[in-house]
């Protein structure tokens, strides 16, 4: 080693050891990262893939509507011209999960209409113009829609 | 809770309009960061482009950019919550978000450009007091050395060598910093209020005309407590400078507003309204008039006419002070603005500021202490003068 060699490696000794504490911090993070990250991020997206199979591992309570045909064909034929065909069984009486694997155990609620409808059908200035609505308090006076109304076919 | 928030709306809002998300501590952010990025650019005056006039600030820049910088992300922290979780922003980069890569942009400018620039620039202070300090002092001042005692001309010539390189590489850093807290804003396709690509760059003026100012009070405000003389051609070309600053940015933000008048979109009307009746204090009188025409028109005097040294430094104090409130009222604008009107154009909520509480007035007042109190220290450790000028 000449001389000006020593004497570059003697003036940028502290840069070397600047740029070793930079390295370190690097490595470290490289190594927090390794320590870190849950096993399986970022291998379909932005989260956790084995997130997926834990929340399947999670009890189903939802049956789905094909399971609620299976024994209610009469409720099918009802709605099938009216305009709550799109609606699903369980957006109203709730998840049956419980009643379709055992329906002597479980029964299915048969919801409030008047509770129930107003909460898509009670006149409200962001609803779209060619919604169904009506002021509940003018239109029946407090009386159950049902009364008049057939919920699964409810046009007169 | 929704009756107390009803009761300060007018007209019609969607529900998730009513209440404010984004608080005073969102206004701070932005100008903080804002502080740091124009603080670094006037130190860069100096170093890349040679101002001779400029050097005595040139320390005192650097350290005020690293005590804001150091505060900057904590309003974010504050206002999120949960401040042990931003370390997952780096262990787990989201890199379709913004907000996320901005904690890379800022990590690099602390780390890479500030850190080090301050450290090379002040490493002979830091070995002769090693040498000259004793007990615990000694310790800390050799660790900041790294250990190594060697300050020969030569190690000192390729520190200045390798700090030039960073103040080239910082500039355009800076800008990264600043225009990217614009592009947060700007890229908001959703609200029409910040949603233009003038946004980026209307926030790199404002931000270098705030650093400037503040550094150029910050020299003045410490030069009489340390009673040294201030050098009447540095605060001259600083105030030069921060009313050049000040034009370009007060243009490009009048071009933002002549291009909304008349493309006058959909937006347009509720925009002008809130800017008449909800913003008018914020915005027009303590933004435009007394916040960017007032400081221009004084800094403009000393340009036009044979003043006393006593009368500039008044006007640049004046001026000074009146630009980092008219920047904050701007950023105020910015941020709360654009979460007073209603999407729907049809209707305007208000901002209520608590006071001791987590985003209030008080944790937002402590927030912009700390960054004085930061550099205090940092005075302290690493003095900025450069030479005795002391008077007494």
């Amino acid at each position: 080693m000449s001389d000006d060699d020593k004497g570059l490696f003697q003036n940028t000794r502290h840069l070397v050891r600047m740029a070793g504490i930079f390295a370190a911090g690097i490595v470290a993070f490289v190594g927090m990262r390794m320590l870190l990250v849950p096993e399986g991020f970022g291998r379909y997206g932005h989260y956790r893939a084995p997130a997926i199979g834990d929340n399947m591992k999670k009890p189903i309570s939802y049956a789905g509507r094909d399971a609620c045909a299976e024994c209610h064909a009469d409720v099918v034929e009802a709605r099938k011209a009216s305009k709550h065909v799109g609606i699903g069984c369980e957006a109203c009486h709730g998840a049956l999960a419980l009643h379709t694997s055992d329906p002597a155990k479980s029964k299915a609620v048969k919801p409030k209409a008047a509770q129930l409808c107003p909460a898509c059908h009670e006149q409200n200035v962001a609803r779209p113009k060619w919604f169904k609505q009506v002021n509940g308090a003018e239109h029946s006076g407090g009386e159950a829609c049902d009364s008049c109304h057939a919920p699964h076919a409810p046009e007169l | 809770m929704e009756e107390t928030l009803l009761a300060h709306v007018q007209g019609f809002m969607y529900p998730n309009e009513m209440e404010l998300q984004w608080s005073v501590l969102i206004v701070l952010y932005p100008f903080i960061t804002g502080l740091v990025a124009g603080a670094f650019i006037l130190a860069s005056l100096e170093r890349v482009f040679k101002v001779e006039a400029v050097t005595p600030t040139y320390r005192l820049a650097l350290l005020t950019a690293l005590a804001f910088l150091l505060v900057a992300p904590l309003p974010l922290q504050l206002h999120l919550g949960h401040p042990e979780r931003s370390i997952q922003m780096y262990l787990t980069p989201h890199t379709q978000s913004a907000m996320a890569m901005f904690g890379f942009v800022y990590l690099w400018y602390l780390m890479a450009v500030l850190v080090l620039e301050i450290w090379l620039d002040y490493r002979k202070d830091i070995v002769l007091a090693a040498r000259s300090s004793t007990g615990l002092k000694q310790k800390l001042y050799k660790a900041m050395s790294l250990g190594i005692d060697n300050i020969s001309p030569e190690s000192l010539r390729i520190d200045d060598k390798v700090g030039r390189f960073l103040t080239i590489i910082g500039i355009p850093s800076a800008f990264l910093l600043h225009g990217y807290v614009g592009f947060i804003f700007g890229s908001i396709k959703a609200n029409p209020w910040w949603s233009t690509p003038l946004m980026p760059i209307v926030f790199l003026f404002s931000a270098i005309v705030s650093g400037i100012a503040l550094v150029m009070l910050m020299y003045m405000v410490v030069s009489w407590f340390t009673r040294r003389e201030i050098s009447m051609e540095c605060v001259d070309t600083i105030g030069r400078y921060l009313m050049y600053a000040f034009i370009i940015d007060f243009t490009l933000e009048m071009l933002d507003l002549i291009h909304r008048m008349y493309e006058a979109d959909e937006s347009f009307k509720s925009l002008d309204f809130m800017v008449q009746t909800k913003l008018f204090t914020s915005q027009i009188l303590v933004q435009i008039i007394f916040g960017t025409l007032v400081p221009i028109g004084l800094l403009a005097l000393p340009q036009l006419l044979k003043l006393s040294e006593q009368a500039r430094k008044g006007i640049y104090l004046l001026a000074g002070s009146l630009t980092l409130i008219g920047i904050f009222a701007m950023r105020w604008n910015v941020v709360i603005g654009g979460q007073l009107f209603s999407k729907s154009f049809l209707g305007y909520t208000t901002y209520k500021m608590g006071f001791a509480t987590r985003e209030g007035l008080l944790p937002a007042i402590i927030l912009l202490v700390l960054p004085f109190a930061i550099l205090w220290v940092l005075v302290k450790l690493l003095p900025p003068w450069q030479d005795d000028t002391a008077k007494a």
